[in-house]
């Protein structure tokens, strides 16, 4: 395998966690709610996906597991930001914080017997070889021969796109996060819009934190997710929300792993702490250039009404 | 689902202060209900446990008597850097900058102060080698680290209008990559037996103790509380900072100059975390080695938002987390409960205090569905 | 408002009060918010094929009722009840808007309920029940454009909301609802961002619409407008029905008493006084607004110590980019802006404060007020950094209480005390805080032997009569003073009664600078539209 397609199967493979939490944040976004709890979520989905792989000797009923767990825990959002109206910023932040500690120490007490996780081999999603298309040049190994995961975004972005573009739901999912009082006056509940897309986020980020502990890594180690979640979020604002550039941004970062893991092995001077610098620096330089050249905001930008809690009899 | 009852919330025109003061108290009770669940399906007595928390922040009532106030002065020991970064990140949330990186710019302000112990020596010898030439150099510097630190972001945000609450959190990874580097590589001790760290600070670095463990570090905690105290209530820049932080457009409009005062804010506040970084390295490691960053800059969030950005208030909030804390490595030792449980019971203590906010902003009322009503003709 | 004497819509012969099927009926209704009974037992009935006026000053409770009516509020006490077409009644809940929508209930909002980055067809559908999960936005488009044909309302069925002017967005509004298949069309403030042509072409549409059998209500305040244009008109008058009469059998002056519970004074004192040297100058001016376009033309005002200088023009011709430039809150491109002889141009905001540049701006709580914090807190904005309530770097806030008690007290704010948050003021009281505190900053200019310059947006929006007075009272008393006034004002009537001279302002230029002596309204009309310079 040549250097450039080596890179870029790499770049998919790391990269493929991000799309999941990225679209997933930026459907919780269009819908004006700030999710700042992917990290936690995710990381709660590696953790608890891997025990329950372990447990039933079943990757899929990891990822469905590890899903569910961070769809519930963005319903701790969703009922603290929407229902009682917190702000959203600390209610996110209160999140990751309890769900790292969390999954660290559910790390140590999940494996079989409350053995700990840690070293542990499970199941996990294999690459998946697919014949015919995974000759073509280039870009045939980079994305034909990867796990079931990687495949299903193949469906979830574009499905992601269709709803927001083109269909009914997304319409309203869209004037919710533009403009929620004239979507209430419409006759669209807003609370129900938003509490979906938050768990629909949820979810998504959960089944990241999946694809990283059974697939990526495998396995489940003391900060799996490295700040990943913080990444995606970061994604959404470079991908202006809309899922087809989301995933553009996460070959970026999927890349810049992959040029790590090059260097690293062919031996480089570089320190290690230097080389893994990288996707952090790379994030910062990246929301420079993006916010810089953003077009006019009313056109493509922040869904007006995110941040903001609604409460309809609230006179001003 | 159709219910005869519905229920609203009105927003308060204000709140009572029983409410005010209740309402936390309640949330916390709460949490610990909840977290005395969590314990006991973990499979651990749940008042064994609290009782655990307990000994292991205060002793017991049997050490007191004999004198023995171990515990106490380690909580105190763990509570020196809560307050600061605690008031660190209430100087700059009083502004709604979103300072994520308090524990990025502590680091640098411990890697900034151990330059000064372990290299100025050696470069500038005719600095008097005393505690009361260092410490102060060593303090300044430090804090000079933290504002550096933080001026990136605010740099960003003020001229750029970049996100700060990425930018932060980037550079707290950044921030704990380049100080793991430092003292694996370039910095490290070349007799350490395989510890990874830096050498030893000279003895005229070090922080003088008070009793125990408990440093000098304590006196320049209270005093910064009595500062920021000073500095919002009675300073035109806390009235700035105040008005920028609840009406942006208001502030412009009355002069406020928005750019200047990000940047002087997140001085300030990475200041004060770049301070906690030289209490943690000069008063109790006297080494650069893992361990500074072990989330004070993130629990510092908790503090602040606790104690509603009132650094009164922070003081015994930091106090009473970082019995949990020290509680908590107790559980560790005697119950065999990983560390990272105090992680999660403050974040969910936050959660609980966040939920039962609600109740100081708004009056839940509970009210009767119109019935319909015949109609003649 | 409605110009006089063009195109009064035509009546039909018979009044339609008594004999046409009752399409809706309030009766009852009472609502109360923290602090304020907003209703207070109000009944209402309309027909129809009727037009019918709701009238009231500002906090009367009409926008209140009409929310009840569309299901954003829930009342305390009441019923509702809708008729069919021979006219029998039954009570209805509304708990949502989608219920009034389904009860065949549209509402047209004064401040629009559109999303402004989707697409006039996209806002139409919004929330309709019988959209298709896969959209089909080319018929619904096409079925749009007739729409729009059979009543006459020409819009830009694909173009996005942010694109269209205010009135074709007015037109969306309406169309919105009566896709929805209103029966029931509810206006609030229909005019109120209109020029006066515009209105005309409104009140033409809601002719048509009531002749097909709809029932009209719409919300005003202004008497012209329900004068011609309504059949019947119900007062409200601080949440209670105090009157419902048709309006061939009134006029103004009663319905104007009716409003206000007493005399109002239509005319307001003024003396010709002595005017002095230029202290504003806005010299060819140019200026983008928030979106990039440019929203002042080669700008060219003056405004002299002791008048006032009215600034005519439907919103959105300019006037926020106008304030801004003055006040050092945006960026001119080109041009100069003087105060005083001081070249301030592009300085910061601070300089023009300190050059004795005071500003009422229009957005209250947006940008004039920072309602978390105490009311001492926001009466001390331009105070804070001068002595006595600075010291050095510290500030004393016994002194900026003390300050605020002293405007409090003077400038007859009704509030519990200095202490409360601002926001939980009325809305008048806010004002006459935030003018205190502008006035105040004015006379310290003075001192300094600067001229002082006011610039007031749209003080009066909003305020019952009682506020509206107290407010022009202080204008015309700053004009007395010496200070040069720069009034800003949607109502014609306002600027013709304080204005020393009138400049119009269409599409960020100035279309003329006229006394109002010298002026009709209908000139000045002409120049808000852009159809006319002097």
């Amino acid at each position: 395998m040549d250097l450039l397609t080596s890179i870029l199967a790499i770049a998919v493979f790391a990269g493929a966690s991000l799309v999941y939490a990225s679209v997933g944040e930026i459907l919780t976004e269009r819908s004006g709610i700030l999710n700042l709890g992917v990290e936690g979520m995710m990381i709660m989905g590696a953790v608890t996906a891997f025990a329950a792989a372990v447990a039933s000797g079943n990757a899929v009923v990891g990822v469905v597991v590890g899903g569910l767990v961070g769809g519930m825990l963005a319903l701790v959002h969703a009922f603290l930001t929407i229902t009682l109206r917190a702000d959203q910023v600390v209610s996110g932040l209160a999140l990751t914080l309890a769900g790292g500690g969390l999954a660290s120490f559910l790390g140590q007490r999940l494996g079989p017997g409350g053995a700990p996780l840690v070293g542990m081999v499970g199941p996990r999603f294999r690459a998946i070889t697919i014949p015919g298309l995974s000759d073509i040049p280039v870009i045939g190994p980079a994305f034909f021969d990867q796990d079931a995961l990687v495949y299903l975004l193949f469906l979830v972005v574009p499905l992601a796109w269709f709803l927001l573009a083109r269909t009914r739901p997304g319409l309203y999912l869209r004037a919710v996060g533009e403009n929620p009082q004239t979507a209430d006056a419409m006759g669209i509940d807003v609370f129900q819009v938003r509490y979906l897309y938050t768990f629909v986020g949820g979810v998504m980020a959960g089944v990241a934190g999946a694809h990283l502990s059974l697939a990526y890594t495998p396995g489940w180690t003391e900060n799996l997710t490295g700040g990943r979640g913080w990444i995606a979020v970061a994604l959404v604002i470079f991908a202006t929300w809309d899922p087809r550039k989301a995933v553009a941004g996460a070959l970026l970062f999927g890349g810049v792993n992959a040029i790590q893991f090059r260097l690293q092995a062919e031996g480089t001077t570089i320190p290690a702490s230097l080389l893994n610098m990288m996707p952090y620096i790379l994030t910062i330089v990246v929301l420079v250039v993006i916010t810089r050249f953003e077009s006019i905001r009313k056109k493509v930008g922040a869904p007006a009404a995110l941040g903001l809690p609604y409460n309809r009899e609230e006179r001003t | 689902m159709n219910l005869p009852y519905r229920v609203t919330l009105e927003k308060r025109l204000d709140a009572p202060r029983i409410v005010v003061w209740l309402v936390p108290v309640v949330s916390i009770l709460v949490a610990l209900a909840f977290g005395a669940i969590v314990l006991a399906v973990a499979g651990a007595d749940p008042l064994e446990a609290y009782g655990q928390i307990l000994t292991g922040a205060f002793g017991s009532l049997t050490a007191w008597l004999d004198g023995e106030f171990y515990a106490v002065s380690e909580t105190v020991v763990r509570t020196v850097p809560l307050i600061l970064t605690g008031l660190a990140v209430a100087v700059a949330f009083r502004m709604r900058f979103w300072n994520i990186g308090a524990e990025g710019q502590l680091v640098f302000g411990g890697v900034f102060a151990a330059w000064v112990a372990l290299f100025l020596p050696g470069v500038i010898p005719g600095i008097p080698q005393t505690l009361w030439v260092y410490l102060p150099l060593m303090a300044v510097v430090a804090v000079a680290g933290g504002a550096i630190w933080a001026l990136i972001p605010a740099f960003l945000k003020a001229y750029l209008d970049v996100d700060e609450i990425i930018t932060t959190i980037m550079l707290n990874f950044v921030a704990i990559l380049t100080y793991q580097y430092l003292f694996t590589g370039p910095w490290k001790d070349p007799e350490g037996q395989g510890f990874p760290g830096s050498a030893l600070f000279p003895e005229f670095t070090w922080l003088p103790r008070l009793t125990g463990r408990v440093t000098l570090g304590l006196v320049l905690a209270l005093a910064a509380a009595v500062v920021v105290w000073l500095i919002f209530d009675h300073t035109k820049l806390g009235y700035e900072i105040a008005l920028m932080g609840e009406n942006p457009e208001a502030a412009r409009y009355a002069g406020v100059n928005r750019a200047g005062i990000i940047i002087v804010v997140m001085v300030l506040s990475g200041g004060l975390a770049g301070l906690a970084g030289f209490t943690e390295t000069a008063g109790i490691s006297h080494r650069l080695q893992q361990g500074l960053a072990i989330g004070n800059g993130f629990t510092g969030i908790i503090v602040a938002w606790v104690a509603k950005l009132r650094p009164g208030w922070i003081v015994v909030v930091a106090f009473l987390l970082s019995a949990l804390f020290v509680g908590g490595d107790q559980l560790q030792i005697s119950m065999g409960l990983p560390a990272s449980i105090g992680a999660f019971f403050q974040g969910m203590i936050l959660l609980f205090i966040l939920g039962g906010d609600v109740f100081t902003r708004y009056r839940v009322k509970v009210a009767r569905r119109p019935a319909a009503v015949a109609v003649e003709g | 408002m409605v110009v006089e004497g063009h195109d009064r819509p035509t009546r039909p012969s018979a009044p339609v009060t008594d004999t046409a099927p009752i399409a809706v009926a309030l009766r009852g209704i009472t609502k109360t918010f923290p602090g304020v009974l907003a209703n207070d037992d109000v009944d209402l009935e309309v027909r129809r094929g009727e037009i019918h006026a709701l009238l009231g000053e500002n906090g009367a409770g009409k926008s209140t009722l009409m929310s009840v009516l569309t299901g954003l509020y829930q009342p305390d006490r009441g019923q509702i009840l809708i008729g069919d077409e021979t006219g029998s009644l039954r009570p209805v809940t509304i708990v949502s808007p989608r219920d009034a929508i389904g009860l065949g209930i549209g509402m047209v909002h004064q401040h629009f309920k559109l999303v402004p980055t989707q697409t006039v067809a996209e806002n139409i559908i919004l929330g309709m029940d019988g959209v298709p999960f896969v959209l089909d936005m080319g018929s619904v488009e096409a079925d749009v454009a007739a729409l729009s044909e059979r009543f006459r309302m020409p819009v830009p069925v694909s173009a996005f909301i942010w694109q269209i002017s205010v009135g074709e967005q007015q037109r969306v509004e309406i169309l919105k609802a009566l896709y929805r298949g209103a029966e029931i069309l509810i206006l609030d403030e229909p005019t109120a961002v209109l020029t006066p042509q515009e209105a005309a072409e409104v009140a033409a549409t809601l002719r048509a619409l009531a002749g097909e059998g709809k029932a009209i209500i719409f919300i005003s305040h202004k008497l012209d407008e329900v004068m011609t244009v309504a059949d019947r008109v119900t007062v409200l008058r601080k949440g209670r029905n105090v009157a419902t009469v048709d309006v061939g059998a009134t006029d103004k002056h009663r319905l104007a008493e009716l409003m206000v519970g007493r005399e109002v004074a239509t005319t307001i004192d003024k003396d010709d006084g002595a005017i002095g040297p230029v202290v504003l100058r806005i010299d060819g001016v140019v200026a983008r607004n928030d979106r990039g376009i440019v929203a002042l033309k080669d700008l060219t005002l003056e405004v002299r110590a002791g008048e006032i200088l009215g600034i005519a023009g439907v919103a959105g011709n300019g006037q926020r980019e106008l304030t801004e430039v003055a006040t050092g809150l945006r960026r001119v491109e080109q041009g100069t802006v003087t105060v005083d002889g001081e070249d301030l141009t592009n300085r910061p905001p601070v300089r023009f404060i300190d050059a004795g540049v005071s500003h009422v701006p229009s957005d209250r709580l947006g940008r004039g007020l920072a309602g978390n914090l105490p009311l001492a807190d926001n009466m001390a904005m331009k105070a804070y950094r001068r002595p006595p309530i600075a010291a050095g770097p510290m500030l004393r806030r016994d002194r900026m209480r003390a300050f605020a008690g002293d405007l409090i007290e003077r400038f007859n704010v009704d509030t519990p005390g200095p202490d409360t948050p601002a926001r939980n003021l009325s809305g008048g009281n806010q004002q006459k805080a935030i003018l205190a505190r502008e006035i105040t900053a004015g006379t310290w200019a003075r001192e300094r032997g600067r001229r002082p310059v006011l610039i007031a947006a749209y003080p009066t929006r909003g305020l019952d009569v009682g506020a509206i007075e107290d407010v022009r009272r202080h204008l015309i008393e700053q004009r007395s003073g010496g200070t040069a006034v720069l009034l800003i004002s949607e109502e014609l009537d306002e600027l013709m009664m304080m204005s020393d001279r009138i400049a119009v302002l269409h599409g960020g230029e100035v279309m003329g600078v006229v006394a109002p002596a010298e002026t009709t309204i209908e000139e000045l009309g002409l120049m808000m539209a852009g159809e006319m310079r002097r």
